[in-house]
């Protein structure tokens, strides 16, 4: 449920922006979620519809790019994706401590006009 | 201007993006006719027509965001943004820190699902320390004060925070929160969050440490179900272990399944009811503040 609150601060950001760049609608958000963010893509999709009624983002195209979590093996000197979320290098099978992407909630871009 | 894609009229001199004021009503699609985003102008400025005047002007600042943003694509303008969208948080969450390494405080942010026994253990860790680590509570919760009840029969100053409807608490609240507790002497923050094993995952307070709870009552594969909060635990407790044999829980499971997860996390059993196990996890405590006092409180 905090998906809807994540949402109002993304959105937030988006009206900042486009205010300061004296834009009068926002066509597209473009938006980075890591596999272990603890945020689910549809759900703020949801969340987006609700909250942007209304303003100058309201129909804008909601582009979730997934950032799938990746761990560093330090013995097999290589990163890998982590399979089911395991920070388990496939090649050594040792676990890894070292989360290198992963857990990214980022507003990446915004096309206006 | 056009208020689908900012362009001039069709059949107007190309000119910059936001370049017309004159309120006209023409509901075009987006089209594609390649207007210009040069900000020369053949035509005199000084003898211009109205439109022409604004068009100057309203150049420019396209040039600026142009510069400052990004590129166009087609009608519209990118903005570059790459922020965090917990930037807020995370900010407040940071001074936080700083408040918190100034002081020379240990701070745990102890989170699990609702009844894994986090009030039960940590008014008893809080008994067990007395002394040795003097111990401040803030709690968490959508309603009641409960908690905060239960939690000063330990003695320990306690600050209740009700978060109404909100699933988690956030590095605001619990600046709030500080402002109410008198931390004179306190060597150790506990941070009990809501009872929820999603949302707070993705809230940085400020501490020192997250302990993410998990009563044998739950089951082998609770961290599997709930990766992200799990993978960023430092300090995981099983706990209620005295019901492990009545629940049939496999200890090596869950051992298993947490290394695989979340291996950077140290584990401990306890029982806040018969205290097995707690008084390792006190003396771990007591070791964890000993490394924050030795921290440089510059960061360095």
């Amino acid at each position: 449920m905090h998906e809807l609150s994540i949402m109002q601060s993304a959105l937030d950001q988006v009206l900042d922006q486009a205010r300061q760049a004296g834009a009068a609608r926002v066509h597209a958000i473009r938006l980075r979620i890591g596999a272990l963010s603890g945020v689910v893509p549809d759900a703020l999709r949801f969340a987006f519809e609700a909250l942007a009624d209304g303003t100058p983002a309201q129909g804008a195209q909601l582009v979730i790019e997934d950032v799938p979590a990746r761990f560093w093996c330090a013995a097999c000197h290589q990163e890998f994706e982590a399979a089911r979320m395991f920070a388990e290098c496939p090649g050594c099978h040792r676990p890894s401590t070292e989360l290198r992407a992963g857990r990214e909630m980022e507003l990446t871009s915004l096309e206006v006009d | 201007m056009c208020q689908e894609c900012g362009c001039g009229l069709p059949g107007e001199k190309p000119v910059g993006i936001s370049a017309h004021h004159h309120d006209h009503d023409h509901g075009h699609p987006h089209h594609d006719h390649g207007h210009g985003h040069s900000h020369s102008h053949p035509h005199s400025h000084g003898e211009g027509e109205h439109q022409y005047t604004h068009s100057h002007s309203h150049s420019h600042e396209h040039g600026e965001h142009d510069h400052a943003h990004g590129d166009t694509i087609g009608q519209h303008r990118v903005l570059e943004v790459r922020q965090a969208i917990l930037e807020k948080n995370d900010r407040l969450a940071e001074r936080n820190r700083g408040f918190f390494h100034a002081r020379g405080l240990l701070v745990l942010n102890v989170l699990s699902s609702p009844g894994s026994g986090k009030t039960t253990l940590i008014r008893e860790t809080v008994r067990r320390l007395g002394q040795r680590l003097k111990t401040a509570v803030v709690v968490g919760d959508l309603a009641t004060d409960n908690d905060a009840q239960r939690l000063r029969e330990s003695g320990a100053p306690v600050v209740q925070i009700n978060t109404g409807t909100v699933c988690h608490l956030e590095a605001g609240m619990v600046a709030r929160a500080l402002k109410e507790l008198d931390l004179n002497g306190v060597q150790l923050l506990i941070i009990e969050n809501v009872g929820n094993l999603v949302c707070p995952a993705s809230y940085d307070l400020g501490e020192d440490s997250r302990v993410v709870l998990l009563s044998v009552t739950e089951g082998e594969d609770k961290p599997l179900k709930y990766p992200p909060m799990f993978q960023s635990a430092g300090v995981a407790v099983v706990s209620k272990i005295d019901l492990a044999a009545a629940c049939d829980f496999n200890r090596e499971t869950v051992a298993t399944n947490l290394r695989r997860l979340a291996p950077r996390a140290q584990m401990f059993e306890v029982s806040a009811k018969t205290g097995q196990g707690m008084d390792a996890w006190c003396e771990f405590l007591i070791q964890q503040h000993q490394a924050v006092k030795a921290r440089d409180p510059l960061g360095a």
